[in-house]
């Protein structure tokens, strides 16, 4: 084997290679192709990946990771959204009250509400340059035509999401946005107390589809109670469930699409 | 010490540059492997989008802060009401459709049409990568519905709607007694009918026509071309629908703006479309 220069150290050398950082970390980390196998195989929070992929995968142009970018906004409102649930009661005396509490007397009350309301706004734009990207590439076609329907379940989760949160500050904004909203389950054919078929079939404004929304006539203490429910535990556990599964059939499908 | 490795000799020769440094190396594209480790090539690239996003979230968070208002009163309803702002284009359809079908139908149809697309485009080109012209009708057709319908009418909803859900340009001053006269008339009327039996029946014979009848006769012209036996006439019935309802949301908001049409079809406490 011929002789190589030994070559300028780069900025990873200086760093690892010096006194403080070897009394840290004892043993240096050889980056062998066995190692960067290792490295996301043996990760429990890696290990999703597959350990090599097609190159064009990972370029910013192609999936434009807005994918990846719609889980971790996810994740953000699932870790605020948990500090929110310590300070809130989803009645109609308390819920105003408690949200002021954290914009006001809670320290870094307010920047968790923030993260929580900006991250689920981005999640909504996010989840939408995704579609938007997975359509231009045709990347729903033959082996990913399932995976695009449970895209598309995970769209419709995603805004019932920030709809059913919408309504939990409890203010004026909030009532009035779900009334809107809820106003139009009313309509539904048959199931609705306004709706065609519906009075026939004995629908009434107390027991129509959007009675079941809103548990009542009209959006008061009930309705934040359900939607409460509905945000935190129900539409969640559901969204986790079906990511898993996006996740799961990325990889079954073949990983992240090309061309053949 | 642990040994002391010089990255560089060990990483797979091949693997050496990803994109930038093909350039560099003067490697064309073609003569690399397809292959490439994830890690460290998309771990870095998911870490770095990751910590550009956090960044820019916990910015804007300590910017700006969350809305909140007085709170809820029952009795006291703001003018406009505007639901949260995408649902603002489903809110917009209410001013040319029913609420069942602005509410509910529609909704449904762009759920159930977004899930049918991978089951009707049986186009087997632009599979996994950025092409228009060789699938320019999916294309074009899935452009339409996402930036006119759907960005374009959350825009309006946004900026453009005020109180009474009357058109502002977003410098006016909101005036809640505007007055906008109601000068919109039916079609049928519009066309001289002036019973209510005809009036149903031409609505009847526009709508049908438009839904069933316009694909229908493109069936008969095209159906023997290559490309339509392959399709297949269930396919392009649940395409060919699809399609004209699209078509037919923007017809019939073009014919209320522009020609203060009221509706096509009327069967009372039924269906005004
Ligand atoms: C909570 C919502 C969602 C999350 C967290 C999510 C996450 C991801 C991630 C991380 C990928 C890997 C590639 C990439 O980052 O682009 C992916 C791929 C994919 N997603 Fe999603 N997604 C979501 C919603 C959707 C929606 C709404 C659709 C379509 C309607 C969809 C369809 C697909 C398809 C077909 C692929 C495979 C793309 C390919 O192989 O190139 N996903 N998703």
């Amino acid at each position: 084997m011929p002789e190589t220069e030994p070559s300028k150290p780069s900025i990873f050398d200086i760093v690892t290679q010096n006194y403080v950082w070897r009394s840290i970390f004892r043993h240096g980390y050889a980056d062998t192709p066995r190692n960067r196998v290792l490295q996301v195989s043996a990760n429990v929070w890696l290990h999703l990946h597959p350990s090599k992929m097609r190159r064009h995968g990972i370029r910013y142009r192609h999936t434009w990771c807005a994918g990846g970018l719609t889980f971790l906004l996810y994740l953000c409102t699932v870790v605020t959204g948990v500090v929110l649930m310590f300070y809130y009661r989803p009645t109609g005396e308390y819920a105003y009250w408690d949200v002021k509490y954290l914009d006001f007397d809670v320290p870094f009350g307010m920047i968790m509400r923030n993260m929580h309301r900006w991250s689920a706004h981005g999640m909504v734009i996010f989840i939408w340059l995704h579609m938007f990207r997975v359509f231009m590439t045709g990347s729903y076609k033959p082996p990913r035509e399932f995976n695009w329907v449970v895209g598309v379940n995970l769209l419709t989760l995603t805004l019932l999401l920030s709809f059913t949160g919408y309504l939990l500050p409890w203010d004026q904004l909030a009532i009035w946005a779900v009334t809107v909203g809820t106003n139009m389950a009313r309509a539904t054919p048959l199931l609705g107390n306004e709706g065609p078929f519906g009075p026939q079939l004995g629908m009434t404004p107390r027991y129509d589809a959007r009675a079941l929304l809103t548990a009542g006539t009209v959006v008061g203490s009930p309705t934040l109670l359900r939607f409460y429910v509905l945000h935190c535990i129900f539409i969640p556990l559901i969204a986790s469930i079906l990511m898993i599964l996006h996740f799961w059939r990325i990889r079954k499908d073949g990983g992240i699409s090309g061309p053949l | 010490m642990a040994e002391n490795i010089n990255p560089a000799t060990i990483q797979d020769q091949e693997e050496v540059k990803v994109t930038a440094g093909r350039a560099r190396a003067n490697i064309p594209l073609a003569d690399l492997p397809d292959k490439v480790h994830t890690w460290p090539y998309l771990v870095r690239a998911e870490f770095i989008s990751g910590c550009v996003l956090l960044l820019v979230l916990m910015v804007w968070s300590i910017t700006v802060d969350a809305p909140m208002e007085e709170p809820a009163n029952p009795t006291k309803t703001p003018n406009p009401s505007k639901a949260p702002w995408y649902f603002l284009g489903l809110q917009e359809m209410l001013v040319y459709f029913d609420p069942w079908i602005a509410g509910v139908l529609l909704p449904s149809l762009i759920i159930v049409g977004l899930m049918v697309i991978p089951y009707v485009d049986i186009n087997p080109k632009g599979n996994g990568y950025y092409t228009f012209h060789e699938r320019k009708f999916a294309i074009t057709t899935f452009l339409v519905g996402f930036l006119v319908l759907w960005v374009g009418m959350i825009t309006i909803g946004v900026f453009f709607r005020g109180p009474g859900w009357n058109l502002f340009m977003p410098w006016d001053y909101w005036d809640p007694h505007k007055v906008v006269p109601l000068a919109n008339i039916d079609l049928p009327y519009i066309v001289g009918i002036r019973s209510e039996m005809g009036a149903m029946l031409f609505g009847a014979v526009l709508v049908i026509g438009w839904l069933a009848g316009i694909p229908g006769l493109f069936w008969q012209w095209k159906k023997d071309s290559p490309a339509m036996r392959e399709l297949g006439l269930l396919r392009y019935g649940i395409v060919s629908n699809l399609f004209m309802v699209m078509a037919g949301v923007v017809v019939k908001m073009a014919l209320r703006l522009m020609f203060n049409i009221k509706y096509i079809l009327v069967i009372p406490n039924i269906l005004n479309i």
